[in-house]
C-alpha cells in the first residue's frame, strides 16, 4: 500500500498523473485549488506505490511513500 | 520508506504554464546531480525564455545569459572554474537559430560542457512563433496557415552538429514513464561526461508546450509522441 504526500497548491490540472497511474487510483477530484485548477484524489488503499504519478509530474506536487 | 521524493532544494512549484514539460526537465537534471552528488557544484546556466523562469524551482547556483546564448556563458563558466559542474538550460528556438553559431562552434570545439535543449517546436515565452524545429503544417503564431516547410525547413540538431566535436548527442522525450525514465538516463550521461572530462553532451527533449500549440496537455503530449518524432527520431546518435 502506498502512501500520497500531494501538494494541491501547486497542481496544475495537466492529470497526467491520472493517465500514467497503472492502478487507476488516481482520479479527477472535482474540486479547484486557490489558483482555479482542477486537483486531483488518490485511492491510497489500492496504490502499489510504483511512483508513475511522481515521476510523470511537472509540479512536484507529488511523492510517494510505500507502506510495510 | 520513501520511493520517490523530491531532489534537495526543489521546494517550489516551477512557474510554467499547464502541463509544461519545462518543469519535469528540472526535475531530471535535480534527481541526476544528486545521484552523481554533483549538486553542490553545478552551475546552471538559464536563458532569458521559459526555461529561465521554470529553472528558479532548483535552487542552485545559476547565472541568465542573454537571450540564446547559454551555451558560451557555460563555457566561460566552465573556462573559470573547471571544478563545477556547468549545464546550459535552453530552448529550440533559442539553441537552433537564436545562438545556432554558439551552439556550431562549441560543438566543434569539443567544449566539456552539458546543454540541454527542451524542444517544443515554438518560441514559447515570446508567444508561440514559429521556430526552425517547428513542424511541417504546423500552426504557430507566425504562420497561421501552417508552416511551409519547403521555404523554411525543419532544423535536425543531428544533421548540424553530429558530424562535429560531439561527444554524446541524443534525443529523448517526455510522452510517458519509461520514455522519461529513458531522458533522465541520457540527462546522466550528459553529465557524467563533462564530470570525466570527455567534451560536449547534447540532450534534446521533446517537450509538450499545451499553451502554444493550444491543446489539452495530455493531447499535446499525444501530438509531441506521435508527429514530432516523425522528423524528430528519438535515440542515441553520438556515443564517444
Amino acid at each position: 500500500m502506498g502512501k500520497i504526500t500531494y501538494i494541491s497548491s501547486r497542481c496544475k490540472g495537466c492529470h497526467y498523473c491520472v493517465e500514467a497511474c497503472p492502478k487507476e487510483c488516481v482520479t479527477p477530484s472535482g474540486e479547484f485549488n486557490e489558483a482555479g485548477y482542477e486537483t486531483v484524489k488518490f485511492n491510497e488503499a489500492d496504490c502499489i506505490a510504483c511512483g508513475s504519478c511522481y515521476t510523470v509530474c511537472p509540479d512536484y506536487a507529488i511523492e510517494v511513500e510505500k507502506e510495510d | 520508506m520513501y520511493v520517490k521524493k523530491l531532489p534537495e532544494y526543489m521546494n517550489f512549484a516551477a512557474p510554467s504554464c499547464q502541463g509544461c514539460g519545462h518543469g519535469l526537465i528540472i526535475r531530471l537534471m535535480a534527481e541526476v546531480c544528486e545521484e552523481l552528488g554533483v549538486t553542490g557544484k553545478t552551475i546552471l546556466v538559464r536563458d532569458v525564455a521559459c526555461g529561465g523562469s521554470a529553472s528558479g524551482a532548483w535552487n542552485v547556483d545559476s547565472i541568465t545569459a542573454a537571450h540564446g546564448r547559454p551555451i558560451p556563458v557555460a563555457n566561460g563558466v566552465k573556462g573559470a572554474s573547471p571544478e563545477n559542474i556547468v549545464i546550459a538550460h535552453i530552448g529550440d528556438g533559442a539553441a537552433y537559430s537564436i545562438g545556432s553559431a554558439e551552439l556550431v562552434h562549441a560543438a566543434l570545439r569539443g567544449d566539456n560542457i552539458t546543454v540541454i535543449v527542451v524542444n517544443n517546436t515554438v518560441y514559447g515565452m515570446t508567444g508561440g512563433q514559429m521556430s526552425p524545429a517547428t513542424l511541417p503544417a504546423e500552426k504557430t503564431a507566425s504562420s497561421p496557415k501552417g508552416k511551409d516547410a519547403d521555404r523554411y525547413g525543419v532544423l535536425n540538431v543531428v544533421d548540424l552538429i553530429g558530424n562535429l566535436n560531439c561527444t554524446y548527442l541524443a534525443r529523448g522525450e517526455l510522452y510517458d514513464v519509461p520514455a522519461i525514465n529513458k531522458s533522465k538516463a541520457m540527462i546522466k550521461k550528459a553529465i557524467q561526461n563533462q564530470i570525466d572530462g570527455k567534451g560536449f553532451s547534447l540532450v534534446e527533449i521533446l517537450s509538450p508546450c499545451p499553451t502554444n500549440l493550444h491543446m489539452t496537455p495530455l493531447k499535446t503530449k499525444e501530438f509531441m509522441h506521435e508527429e514530432a518524432t516523425k522528423f524528430f527520431p528519438l535515440g542515441e546518435f553520438v556515443d564517444k
